[in-house]
């Protein structure tokens, strides 16, 4: 397989548990061992539109059961002969080998994937500055060779990409080095919230300037954060920022 | 099934629960990092070419920037490997 395959430097491999639980889309071609009518094969894909049950192939790298996968879009790009080309958007851990089996399965004449690549991973797509190791090599020479560090610059992502999918609750300086050391937000820190956060999200604390502070999991709903004077709002999980970039402001 | 919005299309609205400044003597906006602090926190949107493994890949790239530890986002089989979720 080829495609978006986001690499983080350092410290950044911190904030990647936010894109392995990320959405992932996929171009793939699927062979149909016989040909099928197009109406007919739209039909079938439609119907492996939404949550669907699969189960994990005999090599596979978790538990073999049945579980849910929700497939947010599955569209037939082109049909020629025995060969579909399409896209299909989907929950973290798809198997997507299964699910050209299962559509053949399915349509009575069987397939199997002969071709995928991932088109997007979470924030990450194949439009946004996708990098081949030769453009990284070559920008790597260009820095060290010749003094320039702009192209490596653009190369690269700040990890705070890597964390855009997640809602955002933006704090105090004055929370801030609290949090680094691994506290839970108290509402009073907090200045911003993004709507729709559940109590259990996953969600990315963020300083006024952007800069990434730690994942953490909502202890509230936005609603309610908003409206609370006291109290944790959220548990610190995974700290991003080094401590002491802020000033500690809390007592010891 | 009713298609389901995929997480990236999703809208969200940024609530107000109070005013504040930020003190630019401490951190900076990410766009303003050294080039040493950006490849500390950097994530890389790397084309991985078919063949070589998600790992091995992240190697090479560890080995050309120079860093002391690269992670990788979610498998890619190579083209023959074995079943890896998405």
């Amino acid at each position: 397989m080829t495609g978006v395959l986001p690499v983080a430097l350092n410290d950044a491999t911190k904030a990647l548990q936010a894109l392995l639980l990320a959405g992932k889309e996929y171009v793939g071609v699927m062979k149909l061992h016989r040909e099928v009518p197009e109406d007919r094969l739209l039909e079938v894909m439609k119907e492996f539109q939404g949550v669907i049950y699969q189960r994990p192939p005999i090599r596979a790298s978790v538990k073999r059961r049945l579980r849910t996968r929700k497939i947010y879009r599955l569209q037939l790009l082109e049909l020629d002969g025995k060969y579909a080309l399409f896209r299909v958007a989907c929950e973290a851990g798809t198997y997507i080998r299964k699910l050209c089996v299962d559509i053949g399965e399915a349509l009575g004449c069987g397939a199997h994937m002969q071709e995928l690549r991932r088109v997007r991973s979470g924030p990450f797509t194949e439009d946004e500055n996708l990098v081949t190791l030769q453009d990284l090599s070559d920008a790597v020479y260009a820095w060290k060779n010749e003094g320039d560090e702009e192209p490596l610059r653009r190369l690269v992502f700040p990890m705070e990409k890597a964390l855009s999918l997640l809602p955002r609750i933006v704090i105090r300086d004055s929370a801030v080095d609290a949090i680094c050391h691994g506290a839970q937000l108290a509402a009073p820190g907090v200045l911003m919230l993004d709507d729709g956060i559940k109590a259990g999200d996953k969600v990315v604390i963020l300083t006024l300037k952007g800069e990434a502070v730690a994942i953490s999991t909502a202890l509230a709903e936005s609603r309610e954060i908003l409206e609370m004077r006291r109290g944790f709002v959220a548990k610190t999980e995974r700290v991003l920022m080094k401590p002491g970039t802020y000033p500690k402001m809390w007592g010891s | 099934m009713e298609p389901l919005k995929p997480p990236w299309e999703v809208e969200r609205k940024l609530l107000v629960k109070d005013e504040g400044e930020t003190d630019p003597r401490y951190g900076c906006k990410p766009e303003d990092r050294t080039l040493e602090e950006h490849l500390r926190l950097g994530v890389i949107n790397l084309d991985k070419p078919s063949g070589p493994s998600s790992h091995e890949v992240t190697a090479w790239v560890k080995r050309i920037v120079g860093v002391e530890v690269a992670g990788h986002g979610g498998t890619l089989a190579p083209s023959l490997g074995g079943e890896i979720p998405a």
